[in-house]
């Protein structure tokens, strides 16, 4: 009997999960699959189409980090999370990134216990309000009630705002950006605030999206990047540079129609990204093809953002800020040599 | 431990019930003990190794962000994230009491209807209890909230009485009462009048065991609770106004707003738990034995005196067990207003607060405290309610 009972307390004692600290590269590619957190729904970022399958800009870069592991686009396991959730389950390692337009700020860096790997959309906080109510600036919406996704930089943005214009509001918090324009569509409250790129999403959502409108003012600055658990640098690092190289080969012109013809260039800056020079593959724990199998399997930046979001979707948002350095926007990835 | 006599005998040691009983139970308790170390011993470990921030001084942080229903001063620009715990805190118990209130009254209603000889009234309380017990109270919860705004208008067409209450998708708006110097004469005078009925009562009461004679004791109650404050009200030169509600722009400013995810979830609970509530009284009413009842009639005395002198105050002590469940479910069950944005504490401090500061293992756990001791709480005052009904129906 008691040594019975001892057996079993020693048993439940192995079973005691410990904390891996380092190594989720390594656990990744044990698993044989990645686990990537995305919304439950934000069109044109993360949302499952009508057959089940998650399509995006954020799917997109989980797709990129999955073939950068695997040589295989589809090994991804998505899990949607609510904007409450996204923390806690990146922090208790339900999940191995976290790619799901989320705001880089101090306090999540610095308190979450979490590292923001990069930029991969630069957002700005909007709002969507009903023609109806004959508004064409922010600055007219005093004493207005809005509704809100809870858990999002959005609500701290929108006090700020009001506060620092002298004007009145009231916020109605929900849990899911579906029941966010729920509210709205039955009038709960005037305007949606959100970051813009998702309004004009949910303005699709809209049973007649001519009747709304996205007011021209932006009240924030929101760069949405990938999120990845403090402490580990070598996944990290698989991360930042999956994004880089999509970045960089947009800058190449290297796209995955003209990849494998490439892979013969002489331009050294391709050889560098292709790996058929260099060890950055080595570097990184990864294959020397793994910025090729990105590209020819998932694109380059450009084709992941014209056809989530940009001029081949229904969303049509304009590149903006999101053009290339060297295009007046303001993505710029670091070199890859 | 349970037999004396066995361990007094000449047994060894290892064969001695009482010692092995009392062994066991100690190797029981080190064991849960030593795991429960363990385990916590292991979370602050592994926090600490993952860099998250921990106590509480999060609550001493500014909060910063707005809530549309605030029963204390709540500035978004100040308030901590300790005064969003309490804005939450308070609108969970607004919302539950409120709730109990109602579902009692319901409930009471229902139950007593499903027993009625009416054959109308009696299958009406049966569809009502089987409707509204078996549908999941989250979709409930969603179907009133739905059913709330889509039959509101917006603010500008508002239904209005007399220009001082209106009713729109925003919400309930009501005069607010402003209290100026003086005002609390009335209070006083309030205070006064229900001690005086309480007195009356006594007085009747007396009255009536002595000589047998009636005294319309709720009628004058009623005009004592009224007249008096309404009085000293005009006497003390009217000290309360009222701030109305206006429409600016296109939303009412001033008065106060009843928003209706607060309407719709009192009415989703209240109608939800009323259903329990109904059966536990009409439980209650049928465990009455039939010859207390013919016994009453014998007597001469009405249906309604009989239902609430005689059938009721025995069939309390059944009912009020089960009913302490109900109200601690509605309690619990309040929490669910996560889905349609009622500001209470899961909603607020689970939820929001939660996202902003990151840290889980704090604010759930200060959470479920709140619901473990407003439960223990209702639990407690029940408790002792049925303990004077057990004892005065003996």
């Amino acid at each position: 009997m008691k040594s019975t009972k001892l057996a079993l307390l020693f048993g439940l004692t192995a079973l005691v999960p410990t904390l891996s600290q380092a190594g989720t590269l390594e656990d990744v590619a044990k698993k044989g699959v990645l686990s990537c957190g995305v919304s439950t729904g934000i069109p044109g970022f993360s949302a499952a189409d009508s057959k089940g399958v998650w399509k995006g800009l954020d799917v997109d870069f989980c797709r990129a980090v999955s073939t950068a592991v695997f040589g295989d686009a589809n090994k991804v396991k998505y899990i949607p999370l609510t904007a409450k959730e996204r923390f806690t389950a990146l922090q208790s390692g339900e999940i191995d990134l976290l790619s799901r337009a989320t705001t880089w700020t101090a306090t999540r860096d610095t308190s979450l216990g979490l590292n923001f790997a990069g930029v991969n959309y630069y957002d700005g906080q909007g709002f969507l309000v009903s023609n109806k109510l004959g508004v064409t600036s922010a600055k007219e919406l005093d004493g207005a009630t809005f509704c809100i996704q809870a858990g999002t930089t959005t609500e701290l943005n929108l006090t700020d705002y009001f506060k620092s214009n002298g004007m009145e509001y009231k916020a109605v918090t929900y849990d899911t950006s579906g029941q966010t324009i729920d509210g709205f569509k039955n009038g709960r409250c005037d305007a949606v605030t959100s970051d813009a790129s998702q309004l004009y999403g949910l303005k699709l959502k809209m049973d007649d999206p001519s009747s709304v409108t996205v007011l021209p003012e932006i009240i924030s600055k929101e760069p949405l990047g990938p999120v990845v658990r403090q402490g580990d640098d070598a996944w990290f690092n698989v991360v930042r540079w999956s994004l880089f190289a999509v970045l960089e080969a947009e800058e190449l012109g290297v796209s995955s129609s003209n990849a494998t013809a490439m892979l013969k260039s002489e331009n050294p800056g391709i050889k560098r990204l292709l790996g058929t020079s260099g060890t950055i593959g080595e570097n990184l724990g990864l294959k020397s093809d793994w910025a090729y199998q990105i590209i020819k399997q998932v694109g380059n930046y450009k084709e992941m953002f014209d056809v989530n979001v940009g001029k081949d979707s229904p969303v049509k948002i304009d590149r903006g800020l999101n053009k290339l350095w060297n295009q007046g926007g303001l993505m710029y990835p670091m070199p890859v040599r | 431990m349970k037999n004396k006599q066995v361990s007094s005998n000449n047994v060894g040691l290892l064969n001695n019930p009482l010692y092995r009983s009392i062994f066991f139970q100690v190797l029981a308790l080190a064991i849960v003990l030593f795991l429960a170390f363990y385990f916590t011993n292991n979370m602050f470990n592994n926090i600490a190794a993952s860099n998250i921030t921990t106590g509480f001084g999060f609550l001493d942080n500014i909060a910063g962000f707005g809530i549309s229903q605030t029963l204390i001063e709540y500035s978004d620009g100040t308030s901590t994230f300790g005064d969003v715990f309490i804005v939450g805190l308070l609108n969970t118990l607004l919302v539950s009491i409120l709730g109990i209130i109602f579902a009692s009254i319901i409930g009471l209603l229902i139950g007593v209807g499903r027993l009625s000889d009416n054959y109308l009234v009696s299958r009406l309380s049966l569809i009502y209890i089987e409707t509204f017990r078996n549908i999941p109270i989250l979709l409930q919860i969603l179907f009133w909230y739905n059913v709330v705004l889509a039959a509101l208008p917006s603010p500008r067409q508002s239904f209005n009485y007399l220009d001082s209450i209106f009713l729109n998708n925003r919400g309930l708006l009501l005069p607010e009462p402003i209290f100026e110097a003086g005002s609390s004469a009335i209070l006083i005078s309030f205070i006064l009048a229900v001690a005086g009925v309480i007195y009356l009562k006594r007085w009747a009461k007396k009255r009536h065991d002595d000589t047998g004679e009636e005294f319309p004791i709720v009628k004058v109650s009623i005009a004592i609770l009224i007249l008096a404050p309404t009085l000293v009200y005009f006497v003390s030169g009217q000290p309360v106004t009222a701030e109305y509600p206006v429409l600016k722009g296109f939303n009412f400013k001033g008065g106060l707003t009843i928003v209706p995810e607060l309407l719709a979830l009192l009415f989703a609970l209240s109608i939800y738990t009323a259903t329990y509530i109904a059966e536990a009284v009409r439980a209650g009413i049928e465990s009455v034995p039939k010859g207390q009842k013919e016994a009453a009639k014998s007597l001469g005395l009405k249906d309604h005196v009989i239902l609430s002198k005689v059938v009721l105050p025995q069939a309390l002590r059944v009912i009020i067990p089960p009913v302490i469940n109900q109200f601690l479910n509605l309690t619990k069950n309040s929490s669910l207003a996560t889905a349609i944005g009622y500001p209470e504490l899961v909603t607020l401090f689970s939820g929001t607060t939660l996202n902003q500061v990151g840290q889980a293992i704090e604010i759930i756990l200060m959470t479920m405290a709140v619901y473990l001791v407003i439960s223990i709480v209702i639990s407690l005052i029940l408790n002792w309610v049925n303990a004077k009904m057990a004892i005065k129906g003996r």
